[in-house]
């Protein structure tokens, strides 16, 4: 009895130590992944402070003299560095205006067609539905061509919506934003219970009142998550605002920054560390913070675009 | 019951019925937007826009029906971004799926309607018929004016880009005759001897008069004569005839060509069929690259979500244990690649890839001596391409794993360690089927991303390193869709081709669109909405 019980302690204890040795394993294991992980993060902090700024002169991870030398350059306040097609601060009201706008205009579309196919029933809507999911099978990427037209024929006629212009770009952004968040949405209507609506029914309130005094308050949790993607999405797009934009005063972020690094990327590094950080820290704020909701409607099947 | 009987009628018209304000404001938008639309439909048709006057006027037409009648109701809840989805997502599918069947790019870029004006704008200086002697006179800044003598005696003052008008010696601003009767100078003006006149280079070429009212042209030192139109176009042969020598050129796709192979330009856009698929699969010039661009167009995909996939899932297990210390924070440092936007994190790989300064590179070099070529070797460049995309993508498959992870229950591994599995066999056979049902679709989405990942390939190394000897400008990182921008976007030496991008475009939707219908089969989504209905 006594040996059996022996037998048992001996081999708890070396349960214990397998798992804690296991513990430790994996945590090592975790620092080789930290270090892949944050390693290019780390090193263009230590450009952005290098004053060097040439990617063949940073040879250690802590900057020799660091200095704020990169960002005075970055924002024009050094006035022995000139370079022409530089005006960042520019770029970034640009690109928080037009990310911000598209935003809210997409969510204010996507929500009130999610509202009509949530709690309206009529002709067609399950093929509608179904429509509007296949039709982002197709990448605007493979329409530029047609979009770059469509734009340039616009600003013939309206030169405020034209090439060149922010007002085109987010006309070209709305014209995506009927897609994958109309199902979170609706999914997420879906939830809400039909007995809050009837309720403003019975007191006579209209579809639309309802909606703004009933429904919407109770979405806003996920239209933070939906924004948030959708800004995100946006201040990241480059493609499509790179073929409409084509003055170096219009460019967002993401445009800019491509443009300036397109020659003599090494001779710009650090300039160009100071730019990405300043651009990118606030993304990586959002995400950090709200990391456990994005990851909510990541499950739900958002994909980052 | 009987409380709720009374009110049934009442929740019925407090939704059809509206106030009569509302019901105003109504029509006057709609009104307002129909005038607008009208007008913007005219200002497109007198431009040739045509296709986007129809479909401004199909997004009109359903606006009225919607806004109009009483059962379209829900539809003015999502009537604003239906138009949208038509304008800037349909449209541009259906004009993606016409240019691909046209010749639209460099030299057809008009439409017949515009080419044809332009073609018989053209002018030629015929070899007989009636001239003028001409005398040449030049000013400070280098302009030129012509005194021409018709053969019956009348006198002419001609300059560029101004009408020729009757002038006779002595007239304001026109000197006194010399012996011949033509003036010694013009006001601003000297007269050139003939023998200047006759050497100066520039003079034949100057085009002297009004453009479409009358054209005079330097011929031969002795004789200047009047332009006359070139090309005529007959439109019930559909052809151009050369008035000089009489050759007819026949409309070839878009150009018009003679017998003997010439033409004349500009060209304009027409359908050509399936001139732009043919040439796709079959011109020796794309092949070679093509070739290469399609195979590596499915290998990176593959190795991406195989890799990353890998990687993501591999970390979920490892840390999927509750109470593993430091659990939120190892998390968010390993979730840090996704939150940055992705064009700065593949530029700043470019520079830690650098062949020459990069990091990485003096890293290996001090290590082992030796560091491949990231960006001039074709085998390594691709390599560092799914480095770079296997830190991009793995945070991603980290976090969907780990949450479908979680919804295994813990019974089947109890189950599983009762009879003696091994940890292998547990996560062979129970841990990777139940997950792959969860993150399968995930999978299939992000396959299809990444088939399309322009935004990588292009910002990395804009596809290089070049393929020798292509056609285009490919090079052996090229995916579908990068090669389909630079045939549209950076006219190589061919010169921009609409119409091949877009047939490229289409053999690319088609390829992603049969794996999304595949995806879709695979998760029941089609289900899902047929439930709710």
């Amino acid at each position: 009895m006594s040996n059996l019980a022996q037998t048992f302690g001996a081999l708890r204890s070396s349960q214990k130590f397998q798992k804690r040795f296991s513990v430790a394993v994996r945590l090592v294991i975790a620092v080789f992944l930290i270090a892949f992980s944050i390693f290019p993060v780390l090193w263009i902090v230590s450009a952005s402070f290098d004053p060097s700024q040439s990617l063949a002169t940073q040879t250690s991870l802590i900057p020799r003299n660091a200095s704020l030398q990169n960002y005075q350059r970055l924002f024009g306040k050094d006035p022995n560095y000139k370079f022409g097609d530089l005006v960042f601060q520019k770029w970034i009201r640009n690109s928080v205006k037009v990310s911000g706008i598209s935003t809210i205009l997409s969510l204010t579309i996507t929500t009130m067609a999610a509202y009509a196919f949530s709690r309206m029933r009529f002709k067609g809507r399950v093929a509608m539905l179904k429509g509007i999911l296949l039709i982002q099978v197709f990448p605007n990427l493979l329409a530029l061509v047609a979009i770059y037209v469509l734009i340039f024929q616009f600003g013939e006629i309206i030169p405020a919506l034209g090439l060149n212009t922010h007002a085109g770009l987010i006309m070209v952004y709305l014209g995506g934003s009927m897609g994958m968040n109309i199902w979170l949405m609706k999914g997420f209507l879906d939830t809400i219970p039909r007995d809050i609506d009837e309720s403003g029914m019975v007191d006579g309130a209209s579809h639309f009142q309802i909606f703004w005094h009933l429904i919407l308050p109770l979405l806003r949790p996920i239209l933070v998550v939906i924004g948030i993607l959708s800004f995100i999405g946006t201040y990241g797009d480059f493609i499509l605002a790179r073929i409409l934009l084509n003055d170096v005063n219009q460019y967002t972020l993401m445009v800019g920054l491509q443009i300036f690094t397109a020659g003599q990327f090494d001779q710009k590094w650090g300039v160009f560390a100071a730019g990405a950080l300043i651009g990118a820290l606030p993304i990586m704020i959002i995400y950090l913070l709200l990391q456990d909701q994005i990851v909510g409607g990541l499950t739900q099947g958002a994909v980052k675009g | 019951m009987s409380q709720v009987l009374p009110q049934q009628p009442k929740k019925r018209s407090g939704m059809t019925e509206e106030s009569l304000l509302s019901r105003l404001m109504r029509v006057v938008l709609l009104v307002l937007f129909d005038a607008g639309a009208v007008w913007f439909i005219q200002n497109a048709l007198s431009k040739g826009f045509d296709q986007l006057a129809i479909i401004i006027g199909v997004i009109a037409v359903m606006f009225n029906i919607i806004f109009l009648l009483p059962q379209a109701y829900p539809l003015r809840w999502m009537a604003v971004g239906l138009g949208f989805l038509i304008l800037f997502t349909i449209y541009p599918i259906i004009f993606t799926v016409y240019v691909a069947f046209t010749n639209y790019g460099d030299g057809h870029l008009l439409t017949k309607e515009q080419a044809i004006p332009l073609i018989e704008k053209q002018v030629y200086l015929p070899e007989g018929g009636r001239s003028y002697s001409w005398t040449a006179y030049r000013n400070e800044a280098g302009e030129y004016a012509l005194w021409l003598i018709s053969p019956e005696g009348e006198t002419f003052l001609a300059k560029p880009g101004e009408e020729i008008l009757p002038a006779k010696p002595g007239d304001p601003g026109v000197g006194e005759a010399d012996s011949k009767g033509i003036p010694v100078s013009l006001e601003g003006y000297q007269r050139l001897n003939t023998l200047l006149a006759a050497t100066d280079k520039n003079l034949p070429n100057i085009k002297f008069g009004l453009e479409g009212d009358q054209i005079i042209q330097i011929r031969n030192p002795n004789e200047a004569a009047e332009l006359q139109i070139r090309f005529k176009y007959d439109e019930a042969t559909d052809t151009v005839v050369d008035q000089s020598n009489g050759e007819i050129y026949y409309n070839v796709n878009g150009t018009f060509t003679s017998r003997s192979g010439k033409t004349i330009s500009p060209g304009f856009r027409t359908v050509v069929g399936l001139k732009n698929f043919r040439e796709f699969l079959t011109s020796p010039a794309l092949r070679g690259p093509l070739v290469q661009i399609i195979s590596w167009n499915f290998i990176f995909p593959t190795v991406s979500v195989v890799s990353t996939f890998a990687l993501g899932l591999a970390i979920a297990i490892m840390f999927n244990d509750p109470q593993f210390p430091f659990k939120k924070l190892i998390r968010s440092l390993l979730i840090i690649p996704y939150t940055i936007p992705g064009l700065i994190s593949i530029i700043i790989w470019r520079g830690l890839l650098n062949s020459e300064f990069g990091i990485i590179n003096k890293m290996l070099n001090a290590v082992i001596g030796t560091a491949p070529r990231w960006t001039t070797e074709p085998f390594w460049a691709q390599v560092a391409i799914l480095l770079v995309n296997l830190w991009l993508g793995y945070p991603y498959m980290m976090l969907i794993s780990s949450g479908a992870l979680q919804s295994i229950p813990s019974d089947i591994y109890e189950a599983a360690v009762i009879d003696g599995a091994t940890p292998w066999q547990r996560f062979r056979h129970i841990t990777l089927p139940l997950l792959l049902i969860a993150v399968g679709p995930l999978l299939i989405a992000s396959y299809v991303f990444n088939f399309n990942n322009f935004n990588l390939i292009y910002l990395f190394i804009a596809g290089g390193p070049p393929i020798p000897g292509a056609a285009t400008q490919a090079g052996y990182t090229d995916i579908l869709i990068s090669y389909v921008y630079k045939l549209a976007f950076e006219s190589g030496g061919r010169g921009v081709q609409y119409g091949l991008a877009s047939a490229i475009s289409i053999v690319v939707f088609i390829i992603v669109g049969a794996i999304t219908l595949f995806q879709y089969r695979f998760t029941n989504m089609w289900e899902e909405v047929s439930e709710n209905v």
